[in-house]
Formats: C-alpha cells, structure tokens, sequence
C-alpha cells in the first residue's frame, strides 16, 4: 500500500472521543466584492469520508475548495480544518492537506521526479525520504517510468496524475481535488478514477469538486449539490437519487422541432416530466412500462432510451437546468 | 526560514538547466564589452577628471553595479509574472505549508545569490586586466547584493500587479534601466552632467551601487560617511520595496 492511512489507524481515529469533523463550516460565505460565490453553506466532512460538491460552473465550487485549501479567506462564517481556524493555522493546516488544483500547477520544464522531490521540501520533508516516497507515490499513478522525463513531454492525463501523486507527497490527511478530471480524455478520466477509488479504499479523506455526475456517483460516499453558491441538496448519491428522482427514466423524442406539445400529452405517465430542447425525460419506477402507454396512446417517438435515474437528473429536477450545458 | 529555502531549492533546481544561456547574457557579454570599451575608448579618454584612474579601473565597478542592476531586473519581471500567471509556480507553493514572505525571500535570496556570483567573477575576470587596485574591492559583492535586492524589491512588488500583457516591463526597460544605465555615472561622472539633471542621477539606486563599488576597487576610497550615506540609501529602497512586495504578494494570493 503506497499511501498511508491503514484501515485500522482510521478505526481508532472513528473510535476516538472527539470525533470532530476533519471539515466543518457553517454559513459559509465567500463575496468578490459585489458578487457572491459562495453564499452561506454548512459542511461537515469525517475521516475517511469521500465527500464531493456536484454542480455546474460558477456553483461556488472552486471557491469552496480554495477556503477549505486555506488559501482563501472566508468573507463571513465558521470554517474549521483538522479543528484549526485557517486565518490563524493556515501553515498548520496546509501542511496536512494535498490538494490537486484545477488548473495544473506544475513546473513543465523540470521532470516530474523533480517536481515531487522540490514539493516535498515545501513540506519539510527530507531529501532522502522525499526520493523514495516520489519513486513509490509514481508506481502508484503508473508513471515510474516516466520519472525523469520533462513534464512537458507529458500527456494531459499523465500530467493530472503527476498532480495527484505530489499531492500525496506528504501523506495528506485529507485530499482536495479540485475537477480532478475536467479536461480529460475517457480513458485518462476511468485511470484517474481508478487511483482515486484504490486511494478511498485506504481510508485517505477525500474531497471533490466535479461536475460530472458520473464521477460523482463512482466516488462519492456524500455529496453535496451546489448551485448558485448554495447547497441545494445534500446526501450520498443513492439517497439522493431516490429522493428527488424515480428508479428509471424514459426518454423520448419526438419528429419535429417542438418537444412541448408531446410533452402534455404524456405528462401524466410518469410522475414528473421534463422538456429539454431535444427530448422529454418521462419519470418513472417503470420506463418500460411508461413506454407501453405511450405507445397505447397513439404517439409514436422517433428514439426511445429507457435508462436508470441518474444525479443528473436530481441535479435537473432541483435546479431546473442540466449540469454540462 | 526553512519555507524560504525550500522555495530557494525550487529557483536553483531550475536554474541548473539554464544557467549556462544565463551566464552567456548576464556575465559574458558585459565583459567582453567592458574590456573591448574600457581598454579602446579608454586610451582616448582624458582621465584628469576620474581622480587619477584609467578609464578601465572608473568603467569597471561602475559596469558591475550596472550588471548587477540588470541581473536583479531580470529576475524580478518576466520570471515573477510566469510564476503568477503561468507556471503558476505561487500558486502551488502557497497550497503547500508556506507563507507569503518565504515566496518573497526564497526567490529574493536566489536573486542575491545570482547577482552576487555575476558581480564575483566580473570581479575576478576584470582584476586579471588590472582594473582593480585594493582588496577592498571584495566589498563591491555585498554591495551588488544591496543593489540588487533595493532594484529587485519594487519590481517585484509591481511584477505582482502586472496581470496578462508583459509590455510594461519593456517599459520600464526602456525608459528606466536603460537611461539608468546610461545617466547614473556608470561610463562618465555624474558631475559631467548639466547641473538640472544631476539630482535624477542622485535619486537612482544604481548610482549609489556605483560609488560604493567604485570606492571599493580604487585605491582611494573616499569618504566614509558618504559610503555609509549610498549604504543607507540602498537600504531604504529594499526595506521599502520589500515591504511593497509582501503587500502586493498578498493581494495577488489572498483572495
């Protein structure tokens, strides 16, 4: 196990008294001067939780991550990391966080060894140490063959993953993971996923922003949706699909430019009807079954998908607008 | 401190792949023009105005505080703005456990360092043509480090600011280094210069680096109190412009 975190360090941390939460704020904010980007949020976030914020750009996400990062100062509220005030403990708290920012932060022209091995002095950590936990932490991304080639040379996906693994450099008690995938091609985004997923397996507390909901749904043992510097909704991704979503949704589309006159027609199939421009999401605990009366009464679709209800579909339901646009 | 010398690190590993095209501009090229115009034009120049030297012993200190100033604008413009906006190398030094002020004085140490090797083997290069006459010229190495740092300081401060378009620092290239370059006394006294433009001389830092150093390597050193009074000048322009730095790093990072 490369990273540390043993399952059982993080039991006796779960059986200690003081069970405070790594990650506590309450009415939040955040204001750029006249704007508003984060606008009174509550959060607690425990050890070795996976927790995630899902919504789409400009939520107050990135905002959020950088006051929980301590390199943003909250404008109201109450913000604890580790149990530490970050406008007093900033370096404290810092030099127990690992955070992988969403804009890439790394020196292209060293070699990813050397970008790890400087990181690490950031940390205090020593020479020695550092080369082996950077040699350990690129077995772990699968870039130990690339150690000494020039960041520059590398691929989008592999950079992303040279950011993760020198934010693990100093054994991070929680990982901060600003759109740790945005950006990437589906293959690189499934090898992010799965070293995050082995990293969540070791216990390490993991927090996201994202705004794919599938990468929220593989990831995230809680999350909160944000919108509009809110949080409109809050729970682990099952819960919150059963919630504000039925089991499986029937999407339909009609000839023709207009959704809207097909949409009445149907709309009490299901228990909710949604019109997007190109289709109608039917909802319902059977789409098939939806799909049978619709055809009984006379509507004959041009496609037809009948899929599993989805954090989208929350995400739309809540918010009245899809996450990706 | 230790955060200061862990960003210090950062400068130098970088800097152990491109020291050579550095050396080339910063160290090579004013030398060659020192020797080439110190030892040519000097042997025309009348030299009962330079207090007894030949035209090389007045022009070579004055050239090291001159290079010293252009190694100290160097590093505190494009590479500042790439480390904000580009590489956003700040960006990642202040997620990790640093504070703002060990930015400043990693890289403002890495800067001194650099200025002071420069002026070290300018130094050396130049006594080998007999342009130094006292072991006192040692003292020119501290002196382009204070020189640098009072340069340096501001610059970053405004570096700080200077947000897309890098076209303001070949502004101030242009219309300040240069003409400092060419009016702080660096190739002539600053007495030869009509009266109403002397004071722009006096209130540029490089020419109090060249007098300190010019002090140094001639055999007669001058005034203590004026040294002390150059000294106290330079000091003045770093402990300001270190503290505009801080507060304009602050700005930048600190949202």
């Amino acid at each position: 196990m490369p990273v540390q975190s043993p399952a059982s360090s993080i039991a006796e941390h779960r059986v200690a008294p003081a069970d405070a939460p790594l990650i506590y704020a309450r009415s939040l904010v955040k204001r750029f001067g006249d704007f508003t980007a984060v606008n009174g949020i509550d959060l607690d976030v425990r050890t070795g939780e996976s927790f995630g914020f899902l919504g789409p750009n400009g939520a107050g996400k990135s905002s959020t991550m950088r006051m929980v990062g301590c390199v943003s100062k909250p404008t109201e509220g109450t913000l604890r990391i580790l149990g530490l005030d970050p406008a007093q403990h900033g370096v404290e708290i810092r030099a127990k966080l690992g955070v992988c920012p969403q804009q890439d932060t790394l020196d292209t022209e060293l070699t990813v060894r050397q970008n790890l091995m400087t990181y690490a002095r950031y940390f205090g950590i020593r020479r020695r140490v550092a080369r082996a936990k950077a040699d350990e932490l690129l077995e772990f991304v699968q870039l130990a063959e690339r150690a000494d080639a020039k960041v520059d040379s590398l691929s989008g996906g592999m950079k992303r993953r040279v950011t993760i693994a020198r934010a693990l450099i100093n054994d991070p008690e929680i990982v901060l993971l600003d759109e740790p995938t945005t950006g990437l091609d589906p293959q690189a985004r499934h090898l992010v996923w799965e070293r995050l997923f082995r990293l969540k397996q070791q216990g390490v507390t993991l927090v996201l922003t994202t705004h794919y909901m599938d990468e929220a749904e593989q990831l995230c043992d809680r999350l909160v949706v944000m919108d509009a510097g809110k949080i409109v909704a809050e729970g682990a991704p099952r819960e919150l699909i059963e919630r504000y979503s039925t089991r499986e949704v029937l999407e339909v589309r009609f000839p023709g430019d207009d959704q809207a006159p097909y949409a009445d027609k149907i709309a009490n199939i299901g228990e909710r009807v949604e019109v997007l421009p190109d289709r109608i999401l039917l909802y319902a605990a059977d789409g098939d079954a939806a799909l049978v009366q619709v055809t009984d009464r006379g509507l004959h679709p041009s496609s037809v998908l009948v899929r599993r209800s989805s954090l989208e579909d929350v995400f739309l339901h809540l918010t009245g607008r899809t996450l990706v646009e | 401190m230790a955060g200061a010398l862990a960003v210090l690190n950062y400068d130098l590993v970088g800097y152990k792949r491109t020291w050579r095209g550095s050396a080339m501009s910063s160290f090579v090229l004013p030398v060659l023009f020192v020797l080439g115009f110190g030892i040519s034009v000097g042997s025309l120049v009348n030299t009962s105005r330079l207090g007894g030297e030949s035209y090389l012993s007045f022009l070579v200190p004055g050239m090291i505080a001159s290079t010293a100033l252009q190694v100290a604008f160097g590093e505190s413009t494009w590479p500042v703005q790439t480390k904000f906006a580009w590489i956003r190398t700040y960006h990642a030094q202040i997620a990790a456990p640093l504070a703002i002020r060990d930015l400043v004085f990693g890289d403002m140490i890495f800067l001194v360092i650099r200025v002071v090797s420069t002026s070290a083997v300018f130094l050396l290069v130049t006594s080998l043509f007999g342009a130094v006459h006292s072991w006192w010229a040692l003292v020119v190495l501290p002196a382009c480090g204070l020189l640098g740092v009072a340069i340096a300081a501001p610059v970053f401060a405004f570096a700080a600011t200077v947000e897309g378009s890098t076209n303001y620092f070949a502004f101030l290239q242009r219309f300040i280094v240069i003409p400092m370059s060419l009016f702080a006394g660096v190739f002539y006294p600053v007495s030869s210069l009509p009266i109403g433009v002397q004071p722009l001389a006096w209130i540029s830092p490089l020419w109090h680096g060249v007098e300190i150093c010019r002090a140094a390597t001639h055999a007669d050193h001058g005034s203590l109190w004026a040294l002390l009074g150059h000294v106290a000048y330079l000091l003045l322009w770093a402990v300001v412009g270190l503290w505009l730095a801080l507060r304009q790093f602050r700005r930048r990072l600190s949202d």
